[in-house]
């Protein structure tokens, strides 16, 4: 059995008055890909912005009980959220490249973090890219505008410029459901190869994808987490009855 | 009546707003121009005015008015831009931020010439300069603040929460993001936003009549030394701008080309103003594409 990363204990989440999260327990283990799923506002995208405290930034929002990240409860009052953030990256639905070059781009991390040496950026930005599988497509495009990439080498630059910050965790929302199938693949191949060092969490829409991707997938319904455990037993042998109705399309 | 016609009608009402602000800006434009050029001419810039005799320029207003504008915009930029940031980035929906934009409002719609008397009594007899250049660009960053304010928070504004989140989610802190993400992106509104606040600086006459005063002394362009009252950059010396001098001489002046002096002097003005509006639109599409090396 590995090792758990990070646990959510009694969550719970309030968004003014609405209570997106009910009382959410969830051990997420080092190097596994999790998947959370279901229908829209069901609170699995909220779940996921806990784990990195994105949910601050949203005001009205008020969080009880715990998430841990390697046994320290990260709402404790005197942990810094910029360092937490560093330590839990996270990879948005649409990608959100800045308006720079490649190459600014994935330096961005590693510049705020105190790295001024060009050579040391240049291994960081060459091996970030390298590790997103898009060296090869932007090598000859490192100074131009990141803008310029297509949507899926956009989201695969996304990213790069988070590995470049050597997260321990890498948060995904739905990472790939604003591109193309061919350029989907390519996300999921990536992921694949990432777990290996990450520890993954992805939020999706797209239930082949979690059943593809992941080690073991979580299924959220109205603010409840409803079902957790190894993805095949919960495609293919679903406890809860609600878990059942979901994956073979009977709502959501 | 039907549709169509109504349709008809209302396009046809819509077009003739448009035209008629276009047609009142051409004429008004044109009449200026069509006057004041007659009277330019590079002695008539250069030249500092007469006071009985025919022939004089306008050229220490024209100075005034350009360092009027560079103090002022060295106050209200820094000021207006941390405005900006706060009601932006940082202020949350309670009642001091209400307060806070209520105030700005008000501000907006304060009358000019009523700014210019607080500014006589505050920075003109208060600090004891006199009529001088400061108290001047005081008053009318008292005017022009507000706008930049406003400008500042649009732009920071319009930046897309998306690239927060990126930022934030990198572990950068809330400083490194505005400063190295938000900025950036909103530079080229906040620039052309200055510039447009910089044009209405330029013209502003009612804020400056008793606070930098209606006369300029003599100036030595040789003299820099700021602290000394004929030198142009002295900032405590009084300082008749360009608006100032058309009105002045409009309504006391004893030149004997009273007309041909205002005409040039208006002409100039609105060519200023119209070359900085201009610019304006120029340099935020030139930045933006400079700092996404967008092609």
């Amino acid at each position: 059995m590995s090792k758990v990363k990070v646990f959510a204990k009694d969550l719970n989440l309030y968004y003014k008055d609405f209570h997106a999260l009910k009382n959410a327990n969830l051990d997420i283990q080092a190097n596994k890909i999790t998947a959370l799923i279901g229908p829209s506002g069901c609170g699995k995208s909220t779940f996921l912005r806990t784990l990195n405290r994105m949910n601050d930034l949203i005001e009205g929002v008020r969080v009880e009980g715990a998430v841990c990240l390697d046994g320290q409860d990260i709402y404790d009052p005197k942990i810094d959220v910029v360092n937490l953030r560093k330590r839990v990256g996270m990879v948005f639905q649409k990608p959100n490249p800045f308006p720079m070059s490649v190459y600014d781009n994935v330096a961005y991390g590693p510049r705020i973090h105190g790295i001024k040496k060009k050579q040391q950026l240049d291994e960081i930005v060459e091996l970030s890219l390298h590790s997103a599988a898009l060296l090869d497509e932007v090598k000859d495009r490192l100074y131009k505008s990141a803008l310029g990439l297509s949507g899926g080498q956009q989201q695969r630059l996304c990213i790069a410029r988070l590995l470049a910050v050597e997260p321990e965790v890498v948060l995904m929302d739905e990472p790939s459901s604003a591109l193309d199938p061919i350029s989907t693949l390519k996300i999921e191949e990536l992921i694949q190869v990432l777990k290996q060092e990450y520890t993954i969490v992805i939020v999706t829409h797209n239930m082949q994808q979690a059943a593809r991707v992941s080690d073991l997938t979580a299924f959220f319904l109205m603010g409840e987490l409803v079902e957790y455990g190894v993805t095949t037993d919960i495609f293919t042998n679903p406890n809860d009855k609600r878990t059942e109705d979901y994956i073979t399309g009977r709502f959501g | 009546m039907n549709n169509r016609l109504k349709d008809r009608l209302a396009t046809g009402m819509f077009w003739f707003g448009a035209v008629a602000v276009l047609l009142i800006l051409f004429f008004l434009l044109a009449y200026i121009f069509l006057h004041g050029f007659k009277s330019i001419s590079w002695h008539f810039l250069t030249s500092p005015p007469e006071t009985i005799r025919a022939g004089g320029g306008i050229g220490p207003q024209i100075f005034n008015s350009f360092y009027l504008l560079f103090l002022t915009m060295a106050i209200t930029t820094p000021v207006g831009i941390m405005a900006g940031i706060y009601l932006a980035e940082y202020a949350r929906r309670n009642n001091i931020t209400e307060a806070i934009r209520l105030s700005i409002e008000t501000l907006t719609s304060l009358p000019s010439i009523v700014i210019g008397l607080f500014g006589l009594l505050i920075f003109v007899n208060k600090t004891g300069w006199g009529y001088s250049l400061m108290a001047g660009a005081l008053a009318i960053s008292v005017i022009n603040l507000p706008f930049m304010v406003r400008i500042s928070e649009e732009a920071i504004r319009d930046v897309s929460d998306e690239m927060r989140e990126a930022s934030l989610a990198l572990g950068a802190s809330h400083w490194q993001t505005i400063w190295r993400i938000v900025l950036p992106s909103a530079l080229p509104g906040l620039i052309t936003g200055g510039i447009i606040a910089a044009g209405r600086v330029f013209g502003e006459a009612a804020a400056l009549l008793y606070t930098a005063g209606m006369s300029s002394p003599a100036l030595n362009f040789q003299n820099l030394d700021i602290t000394s009252s004929t030198s142009p950059l002295s900032p405590f010396r009084p300082a008749e701008t360009l608006a100032v001098h058309i009105w002045k001489v409009n309504s006391e002046g004893l030149i004997p080309d009273v007309r041909q002096v205002a005409d040039g002097a208006s002409a100039f003005l609105v060519l200023t103003v119209l070359v900085f509006n201009i610019t304006a639109r120029w340099a935020g599409r030139y930045i933006h594409r400079r700092l996404t090396s967008s092609q």
